[in-house]
């Protein structure tokens, strides 16, 4: 018998407990903000509050005019919603960084003590990143990590610590004019993670970011970049939540990998955003030789999220792969996928996508498989499985594959199923009540990804997926 | 006063009338076999008496226990009591036979107004331990996905495990013979037969009178157009096996 028996009783507890719950909000004066609205002269505000080098002021206002200029993209869902002018695009919170959950102000550790930041930080992790609004409000190492040379630092820190490591590679994988999106993160980052992981040096523990919205109408723009020397390993976890609000607000990161020789990097998210957050975020890496990189993208929350975790297989023998799960419950668009780019021989990819869509929901997987000329002896395999809880949700795939090398070897599937009647009454002539038995019909659907999961993400994620499920049964 | 009592049901699928007024009495710790030829009613029966919704009971009265059982959900009917031994069990892709058995423990361990009174998992596992060998299923079984790519046979073992994990007081057997051979006919029939007692009584659907040899019915009804036409003890599984079926008015081809 496998130790995930252990799971169902927590699990069960844990659902009593009710709808979208990190809805609630605190009533906070931020120490700094720019206010609603975004000039070129809000950019260089940003940039000179945090005094930072010329190159990266430049940087910004470059990537701003692309943002400007870029029309907003018409392939995926539908942006014309969004009001850029009524979003604060930079606000800071406290002063200073706390170096402890203690030194924060106290509506703000309660927050965190409610998002279980602090427990988690004490169980399983290596280390913690707490991002408020613009700024990373907390951020702690294990010591032992920092003595074998790990860097774990806020993107800020990061590029005032190491600039010469920062300026080498941001925006090289992810080119500030690569989106429109993308380009408005680069004019006006703000937090986000700072890796580094030295050769040979395996972080066994997860490495752990939040994001907290908590003002209506904010703009988070985290930015990270994460560096994996030669052989060495990481997993690193980003969870996000924000109050519910009646107007919107807006997130769009953009996160940089990459995984030198040997390496491996597993990134997982698990995105909880309350449904009136537009997610709108770039991720991308770079695998060298026999390097390994896996993104699992859980995306249960937002009112739109478009993103298409991706991975380029630059050295001969690397291997990625994106796992992702996409829930769609009523008012919500999740437009999630991953893209794989084969450059060099003998590379290897996996695409598994899992979608649920219900009460109107609408799900869509939207992927790119992309083998160039010479990645001989490619192997992929591309499998999206979708599942329709009622009729009022819609599915759609969009899966693009260019192949430029005929020695490959490539395989796609897809499915659409609806949870049938027969495994309903089979589950509910045992006992479980219909909203169990969907619950259970459904997590069975997502366990290939969940079981992926380390087991206290797993908890939460089939957690998060009974409260989607609950009220669903009519 | 008999612990199932069904009065006058006729239920139909799709418009068409499949049980036609069929009258049937049992108890715990009783075997009746239901024998009767293809399109006679027999799979209805079992999923009108489980509640599947895909049936209109449109005349009659089911009751278990005192209890109007056909105003209850399939849940609620299992709770109670109530067990289908599916002749086809639906595959649940990402559950593992471990998970959903414990679910289905705790489900009917909890009491009417909701309360839970979940298992200890020691004593879960002494449970499944011990049914599995009395049923010879292998222990990697646990961790598959319920149904999910068994054969016939693992299906059908998987039913009987799922009955001795849940101990109901009627189980209805849905041709639970078809698709055995003969050693894993013997070892569903043993199993079944451990659990029939003063805790349980059996109601045994079947087409064939092979089964029987191994579970021994006390009480035999042949059922011929959603009716029960006769009522006998054990030994009209004798008479049904050298005669056939066409004593009843059914044509040869029709068996």
């Amino acid at each position: 018998m496998s130790e995930r028996t252990e799971l169902t009783a927590d699990e069960k507890a844990a659902v009593a407990i009710g709808e979208y719950k990190y809805g609630f909000h605190d009533e906070f004066t931020p120490f700094f903000q720019t206010g609603r609205g975004l000039t070129e002269d809000i950019v260089r505000q940003i940039s000179a509050h945090k005094s930072e080098p010329e190159w990266m002021t430049e940087f910004r206002v470059k990537s701003y005019r692309h943002f400007v200029d870029r029309p907003m993209p018409r392939w995926g869902a539908n942006l014309d919603v969004i009001d850029f002018e009524s979003i604060y695009y930079y606000m800071k919170p406290v002063e200073e960084q706390a170096k402890s959950w203690d030194d924060l102000p106290d509506g703000m550790r309660e927050t965190w003590d409610k998002l279980g930041i602090p427990e988690a930080e004490k169980k399983y992790l290596a280390g913690v990143g707490a991002q408020y609004e613009s700024e990373v409000v907390y951020h702690n190492l294990q010591e032992d990590l920092k003595k074998q040379g790990v860097l774990f630092l806020d993107m800020d820190s990061g590029l005032r610590e190491h600039e010469d490591v920062v300026r080498r590679y941001f925006g090289t994988i992810i080119p500030y004019n690569d989106n429109k999106f993308a380009a408005l993160n680069s004019a006006v980052w703000s937090g986000g993670s700072f890796i580094y992981v030295p050769p040979g040096v395996k972080v066994e523990l997860p490495l752990q970011a939040y994001f907290r919205i908590n003002a209506e109408n904010m703009g988070q723009f985290e930015r990270t970049l994460i560096i994996v020397d030669k052989d060495a390993y990481v997993h690193y976890v980003e969870g996000c939540t924000a109050p519910i609000y009646s107007s919107d607000s807006l997130h769009s990161a953009v996160v940089e990998i990459h995984v030198a020789d040997g390496g491996r990097c597993r990134y997982t998210t698990i995105q909880n955003w309350s449904t009136n957050v537009f997610n709108l975020v770039t991720k991308r890496a770079v695998a060298e030789r026999n390097a390994t990189m896996e993104w699992v993208d859980g995306n249960l929350g937002s009112q739109i999220t478009m993103k298409y975790p991706a991975v380029i297989l630059n050295g001969e023998g690397a291997h990625g792969e994106v796992l992702s799960i996409a829930f769609a419950g009523k008012g919500q668009h999740q437009d999630a996928g991953g893209k794989i780019t084969h450059v060099a021989p003998n590379t290897s990819s996996v695409i598994t996508s899992k979608s649920i869509s219900k009460d109107g929901g609408r799900s869509s997987y939207r992927g790119l498989l992309q083998v160039n000329k010479g990645a001989v002896g490619s192997k992929s395999k591309v499998v999206c499985d979708a599942l329709i809880i009622d009729d009022e949700s819609r599915t759609d795939t969009y899966p693009y594959i260019n192949i430029d090398e005929n020695d490959v070897e490539i395989g796609h599937e897809a499915t659409v199923s609806k949870i049938g009647d027969e495994q309903l009454f089979y589950l509910m002539s045992r006992g479980l009540t219909e909203e169990e038995a969907s619950a259970m019909i459904v997590s069975g659907f997502v366990e290939p990804i969940t079981k992926e999961l380390p087991l206290e993400y797993a908890v939460e994620m089939n957690r998060l997926i009974q409260l989607q499920m609950e009220g669903s049964v009519g | 006063m008999p612990d199932l009592s069904i009065r006058n049901l006729h239920a139909s699928i799709d418009g068409a009338e499949i049980l036609k007024g069929l009258d049937l009495e049992m108890s715990k710790g009783e075997v009746h076999a239901i024998m009767g030829p293809n399109g006679s009613g027999k799979s209805t029966l079992a999923h009108v008496l489980m509640g599947h919704p895909a049936y209109e009971v449109t005349d009659g009265e089911v009751e278990f226990k005192d209890t109007n059982v056909l105003e209850l959900e399939p849940d609620q009917r299992a709770r109670l009591g109530l067990f289908l031994a599916f002749q086809y069990p639906a595959a649940i892709p990402g559950v593992t036979v471990a998970n959903f058995l414990r679910m289905a423990v705790n489900a009917k361990r909890r009491s009417a107004d909701g309360e839970e009174n979940p298992i200890r998992i020691p004593e879960f596992r002494k449970m499944l331990q011990g049914n599995m060998e009395q049923l010879k299923i292998d222990r990697s079984m646990t961790s598959r996905y319920l149904n999910d790519g068994f054969s016939g046979g693992e299906k059908k073992r998987m039913e009987m495990l799922q009955m001795a994990m849940l101990r109901p007081e009627i189980a209805i057997l849905d041709e639970t013979d078809s698709g055995l051979d003969i050693d894993a006919l013997r070892i569903v029939a043993d199993g079944v037969n451990s659990l029939i007692g003063p805790e349980m009584g059996a109601l045994v659907i079947t087409h064939y009178s092979r089964l029987l040899r191994y579970i021994k019915p006390d009480h035999i009804h042949v059922l011929v157009e959603g009716r029960i036409v006769r009522s006998g003890g054990p030994e009209l599984a004798d008479e049904l096996e050298s005669d056939g079926y066409t004593p009843y008015g059914v044509a040869e081809g029709a068996v």
